[in-house]
């Protein structure tokens, strides 16, 4: 287990190597000019200058590996300074991932917009994951039942509908016409008290409801399918046979081996997670971390957007692993040499 | 002689089996009236329907359904009928193509990395690559750097045709890949193959007179839904406002453009979701359908 979990760490290293040179490369490449959005009065040689301060004149395999240094060395140096106050080596000179747009190192930005997003998107995962439990073990359970068909309709729904139409229609419905919860999110408001912890719960309603419903229609599909595939299982008979209460065979026992795949797919889901957000937020204009990313996209902030990118594949390929190191935990049949 | 209409009796009563199956599907059946449908009235709409989508009337703006613009008018006084028409032939060629081009991609490498076995370990590696990349975020960041180049070189409709297009089927060939490649490593190993290998026929040969074959069914499911996952990505960057722009309305940029007003003309939100929402459903509908049609076990026992 533990050769294997180590293994599988050392292959990441060089596939988040080569996916973060792809995303330098492809930002590097492009035809496009950080200096091209300042105005145009500004002369030619301020422009090389802004350009040569942004370090562009250097070759691009050495910014490349500027940008590695910095990412991977010098701003967890500053993660670990900023938490505990232990200094390790000179910490005033170490150089930071800047933007181009906001000139304030990216790594700050990033800090400030990832509450957001975990709230929202956190609690609308955890939610998802609460209601598939019972709708899938009862939709398998009493397969063709009418709740069955009702479940797995409504789950079909969920899971083809894109959720920037299912979020429009949610504000139409309860922002515009009934006017329940507000429809644009009040980035401003801070929870100090009752009136405005509630005031906040309301505005995260609609959005979470909208990834909540997708999430909870995607698990409870294969939380019934897999749930389907255990309950004719022999051990199913064995437990029923030697006078097992029905309801701990089924919540017991069957439930339990049918969460295996399950827990994977929640591991593998919860990157995907983070890029769904980029949708959802854009609807109801929460600042979490895909709203930073399209404004860096849009203001052509190259530091910004790599960096920004480069987390979500580095949070893929760590969930890959513990998806991969969970499977392999609950299934005993699976053992890892 | 005798053998080829022998063959072409078998391949008739193959289709008309899948058909007997696929028909029991009731949802795939609907799902399937439902996709042709819409596939017809965005084919043949714009000739009934002959408003220009892009035909101003300031007079006659922001208005809910009439009789002369049965689907409401946007800001700029468009029809919305004419709009989403022509929006669904975009939106669906793009699906189209988009699908076409993952699948080649998948069906190859699928097919290289499990036939061939010292191929099999780097295709391997390129899909978790590919399948480790941030596909959103990445697709978000191509269109932004190379539109303009794009739009510089074909032209501003087609460049960025190109651009969405390909950029969706190159990064969603993965599950497909997988899919063909395991499949291939069963088919390999059965005795048709060894025949073949024995009377002497060539890697080639059995890869695409032998092999191919064998695997279409699971590579059609996976067309079915790559289509529609296509068009979701599609809409999702044009609603993101970083797809196609507006004077080229696919459904996800109606959907952009309605958002902005939608406490004044909701209904303009609803045309174009409904549209995206209901291709989806069908194309899945219809992939389930294929999937059993096509699987010769549930075939056979019912």
């Amino acid at each position: 287990m533990f050769t294997f979990v180590l293994r599988r760490l050392l292959i990441a290293i060089p596939t988040l190597l080569v996916i973060s040179f792809v995303i330098f490369f492809i930002l590097d490449s492009a035809p496009n000019d950080p200096t091209g959005n300042l105005p145009l009065t500004i002369p030619p040689e301020v422009r090389q200058k802004i350009r040569d301060s942004l370090g562009l004149d250097q070759p691009m395999y050495v910014r490349y590996v500027k940008w590695l240094r910095q990412f991977l060395i010098y701003e967890p140096l500053n993660l670990l300074e900023e938490n505990t106050g232990i200094k390790i080596g000179d910490s005033e000179g170490r150089l930071r991932i800047v933007s181009y747009a906001t000139r304030s190192p990216v790594m700050e930005l990033i800090a400030e917009r990832m509450p957001q997003t975990l709230w929202v998107v956190g609690v609308a995962y955890l939610l998802g994951i609460i209601i598939s439990i019972p709708i899938g073990v009862i939709s398998a359970y009493r397969q063709y039942s009418i709740f069955d068909q009702v479940g797995t309709f409504v789950s079909l729904i969920g899971f083809s509908l894109p959720t920037f139409f299912t979020g429009l229609l949610m504000i139409i419905i309860f922002g515009v016409k009934l006017r329940w919860f507000p429809s644009v999110y009040d980035t401003t408001l801070v929870v100090k008290d009752w009136k405005t912890f509630v005031l906040q719960v309301k505005q995260m309603i609609m959005p979470v409801t909208v990834l909540t419903f997708f999430n909870a229609s995607r698990l409870t599909r294969f939380l019934r399918s897999s749930m389907l595939d255990n309950l004719n299982m022999d051990y199913v008979r064995t437990a029923r046979a030697k006078g097992q209460k029905e309801q701990v065979v089924v919540w017991g026992h069957v439930l339990r081996n049918s969460l295996i795949p399950v827990v994977t797919l929640i591991a593998l889901g919860i990157p995907g997670i983070f890029g769904g957000a980029i949708i959802t937020e854009q609807i109801f204009r929460v600042n979490g971390l895909g709203q930073l990313l399209i404004i860096a996209i849009q203001g052509a902030d190259i530091p910004l957007v790599q960096t920004l990118t480069f987390i979500f594949a580095v949070l893929i390929v760590f969930f890959n692993i513990i998806a991969d190191v969970a499977y392999g935990f609950l299934d005993p049949r699976i053992r890892y040499s | 002689m005798s053998t080829t209409t022998n063959n072409q009796q078998k391949e008739y009563s193959y289709l008309a089996d899948v058909w007997k199956q696929f028909s029991k599907h009731k949802g795939a059946v609907v799902g399937m009236l439902i996709f042709f449908t819409i596939i017809l009235t965005t084919m043949l709409g714009p000739f009934v329907w002959r408003i220009d989508p892009d035909a101003k009337d300031l007079k006659h703006r922001n208005e809910g359904p009439t009789i002369t613009h049965p689907f409401g008018t946007d800001n700029l006084g468009r029809d919305m009928l004419a709009a989403n028409l022509a929006g669904g032939r975009i939106s669906l060629s793009v699906g189209l193509i988009a699908m076409v081009i993952s699948i080649l991609i998948g069906t190859v490498i699928g097919l290289l990395s499990g036939y061939f076995s010292w191929l099999d370990g780097p295709l391997m590696r390129l899909t978790d690559l590919f399948l480790a990349l941030p596909i959103l975020p990445l697709l978000l960041v191509i269109i932004m750097l190379y539109r303009d180049t794009l739009r510089g070189i074909f032209g501003p409709e087609l460049g960025i045709f190109i651009l969405i297009v390909s950029i969706i089927g190159v990064t969603s060939w993965m599950n497909t890949a997988r899919i063909v490649r395991g499949d291939v490593l069963a088919a390999k190993e059965q005795e048709y193959v060894t025949a073949a290998s024995a009377l002497g026929s060539g890697g080639q040969r059995i890869i695409w007179k032998h092999i191919l074959p064998n695997v279409s069914s699971p590579i059609l499911v996976s067309a079915a839904l790559g289509m529609a996952s296509a068009i979701i990505t599609e809409s999702a960057l044009s609603f993101l406002g970083l797809g196609f722009p507006s004077d080229i309305p696919t459904w996800g940029r109606l959907l952009f453009d309605a958002k902005d007003f939608m406490s004044l003309t909701p209904l303009r939100v609803v045309w174009p979701g409904m549209a995206i929402s209901l291709i989806v459903l069908s194309v899945t509908y219809m992939g389930d359908g294929l999937r059993d049609a096509l699987d010769p076990k549930i075939r056979s026992s019912k």
